[in-house]
């Protein structure tokens, strides 16, 4: 057993997969001095080639990646933050999702882009979004955003692995901050797949990334109240695991969708959506969608940011409302 | 801080008055003193989030920015301190806008990377690397429809070059034949890449290959730049068209305040520092008798005052107030 960083989990796994597979090689800004987060650091050195330094220019590091997987290599890019990736967003919408579907098949793309997204470091404007609501529209593609340390390394591995594009999301404020023990291997883990990390009988709480924690934060001061609350590790957003959301939600009859983006247009309103078309009958309460505000960026001051970024303690709050519900 | 005041003086010999020299003078160990600062603020944790130093470029922005008359343009990047100094902006209220206060030039909002003000006609720092570049073509396409008379100058680093805007920026420029000055502040990497690893090209040959002038410069020498800079903004403004400004410079500082510098040597950064800016000015004044040892020492003085009354101000400075935060979202209509 090792206690591992989600940093030292997304190292380990690229490291992994760079030993596992003489087809995967690694490109972005930075990457071969470590990168700003050093999640490519000592890679170079393990792995002499493998590794490729790129130019300021997004939108080629995914048109690149597309080709190479096209023609039988396995990219793992890396865009510096989530919020450098807009002008990469053609190359996704108009090639990498519909690749499989225009070639009926006859090609993959064996292809990972990993970001590091997400508020809470004083990033501001430009170094703090979540830009999940966009790739989540884009059938074909994948979109995993993983919460603990070991779903990092196990579901990177299957990114790595699965022959179609996969946009991975890596929480920036939980890099240093979340650990866990982890074994020996690395898990099998299914994309596409979501998990129940805690089970109670009052409502669920559906989160990701560092709202994760957050949350599962939430629920245990709840429970001291006596609130039980069931906390649904999303794990991969597209697709979606609809058989475990409508689950727990047929479970519990409340249900909280807590994400960090802004409200409207949110991934939260397709699971909301969901539940309340296939499981409307087992409702005890409306949907409850806890999110950012609906304003155009997170802002620098450090109150503001605080007030941006939904925290346990709103949750809770949210939570304690919904059970008296 | 302007160079207004002393612009209707005669010229000396290399084209700049003993008083312009010492305003030089005077923004550089500004610049200089305030970057040093904001670092140790940084690291009190009194600022947060990325914040990039711009020590050891200060000539490019002093050398180039005095040009510009109050009715021309800035766009600039996220290394803007320096840039918002040049241009007059409140010392006092860019730290605070360091600190997130709510007397920052941005009113907290954006930090160190999105200095902005409009009074100044500083449109703003951008954090998303070559970004603004086709804004600053879109600003001079309009002040020519508008048949004004204002030349947009446009900063950016040598990382910007290889993406795509840099492209579609100058070739519309030059098509348009718009009055912008591209400047750009070769410092010679792209946070920890060498940008003989970035750039197959030379950067003014391929300005020069989107057929408007384009000269390297000693982005070190702050006479050097104001005189070349002259000379790109009087092309500008007589309806050349384009030009293009590559400055030759390095920072002395990491990339930003979490780097830990893996990709150059001390030795290096020690050999760029022999070249400073400060001192080469500071030399030529002394030699032609521009400048004594006292009057230096009374400037030295004053950039200290300077900048403690700035921390003074952005430390008094209140919080912004949570209630602003749905403010402006949308312009009502007919503001
Ligand atoms: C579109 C985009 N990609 C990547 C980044 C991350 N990044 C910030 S600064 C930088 C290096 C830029 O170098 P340069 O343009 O030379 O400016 P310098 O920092 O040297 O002043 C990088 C890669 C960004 N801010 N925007
Ligand atoms: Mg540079």
């Amino acid at each position: 057993m090792a206690v591992m960083t989600v940093l030292e989990a997304v190292r380990t796994a690229l490291g992994e997969a760079l030993d596992a597979d003489a087809r995967t090689f690694i490109l972005g800004e930075d990457v071969e001095t470590g990168g700003v987060f050093r999640a490519t650091e000592g890679l170079k050195a393990r792995f002499p080639g493998r590794l490729i330094d790129t130019p300021l220019a997004e939108s080629s590091i995914v048109g690149v990646s597309i080709g190479a997987a096209h023609y039988g290599m396995r990219p793992i890019a890396e865009i510096q933050f989530a919020d450098f990736i807009h002008s990469a967003f053609d190359q996704f919408v108009s090639e990498a999702s519909r690749w499989s579907y225009r070639t009926r098949g006859e090609s993959s793309l064996p292809m990972v882009v990993r970001t590091p997204w997400g508020g809470g470091v004083h990033g501001g404007q430009h170094h703090s979004q979540s830009i999940e609501a966009y790739y989540t529209h884009l059938p074909g593609l994948k979109v995993v955003a993983p919460s603990f340390p070991a779903d990092y390394r196990s579901l990177l591995r299957a990114s790595v692995d699965d022959p179609n594009p996969v946009l991975f999301l890596e929480h920036k404020r939980t890099y240093r901050l979340i650990r866990q023990e982890i074994d020996g291997a690395a898990a099998e883990t299914v994309i596409g797949r979501s998990r129940v990390t805690r089970r109670g009988g009052d409502l669920t709480i559906y989160a990701y990334g560092l709202m994760l924690h957050e949350s599962l934060a939430a629920a245990e001061s709840l429970s001291a109240e006596g609130i039980e609350c069931t906390v649904v590790d999303l794990l991969t957003l597209l697709p979606l695991d609809v058989e475990t959301i409508l689950e727990t939600a047929r479970n519990t009859g409340k249900v909280l969708i807590v994400h960090e983006d802004t409200l409207t247009g949110g991934f939260g309103g397709e699971i909301a959506a969901l539940i309340a078309e296939h499981a409307f009958e087992y409702l005890d309460a409306p949907v409850r969608r806890l999110a950012a505000p609906d304003i155009p960026a997170m802002p620098y001051a450090h109150a503001m940011e605080a007030f941006f970024m939904p925290d346990r303690d709103k949750i809770a709050t949210a939570a304690r409302e919904l059970a008296a519900y | 801080m302007s160079a207004s005041a002393t612009r209707q003086r005669p010229a000396a010999a290399n084209g700049v008055t003993p008083e312009q020299m010492e305003t030089f003078l005077h923004q550089m160990m500004l610049i200089r003193r305030f970057e040093e600062k904001a670092g140790e603020m940084y690291t009190k944790g009194k600022i947060h989030g990325f914040l990039h130093l711009y020590t050891g470029q200060e000539a490019c922005a002093v050398g180039s920015i005095n040009v510009l008359e109050e009715r021309d343009h800035i766009f600039t990047h996220y290394r803007d301190h320096g840039h918002a100094l040049a241009r007059g902006l409140d010392p006092n209220r860019v730290m605070a806008e360091l600190y997130g206060k709510a007397d920052g030039v941005s009113g907290g909002r954006g930090g160190s990377m999105h200095l902005y003000d409009v009074s100044k006609n500083f449109h703003g720092g951008y954090a998303i690397v070559a970004g603004h570049l086709p804004l600053a073509v879109g600003m001079a396409l309009a002040t020519e429809m508008r048949r004004e008379d204002a030349v947009t100058m446009c900063i950016f680093g040598d990382g910007s070059v290889a993406e795509g805007e840099f492209h579609e920026s100058l070739n519309l420029a030059a098509l348009w034949k718009t009055p912008v000055v591209f400047f750009c502040e070769n410092n010679l990497y792209g946070m920890g890449v060498p940008l003989k690893e970035s750039l197959s090209a030379n950067i003014a040959t391929l300005a020069k290959a989107y057929k408007m002038p384009a000269a390297t410069i000693n982005g070190m020498d702050v006479i050097e730049v104001y005189r070349e800079m002259k000379k790109a903004v009087a092309h500008a403004r007589k309806g050349g068209g384009p030009y293009f400004i590559e400055a030759m410079t390095y920072r002395y500082r990491a990339h930003s305040m979490s780097d830990p510098e893996l990709y150059r040597s001390k030795s290096e950064i020690a050999e760029y520092r022999k070249r400073d800016a400060i001192e080469r000015l500071k030399k030529a004044m002394l030699d032609s008798g521009a400048l004594d040892e006292t009057r230096y020492r009374e400037l030295e003085a004053q950039v200290e005052r300077e900048v403690d009354e700035a921390v003074e101000f952005a430390e008094r400075s209140p919080q912004p107030a949570l209630s602003t935060l749905y403010d402006k979202v949308y312009v009502e209509a007919g503001q």
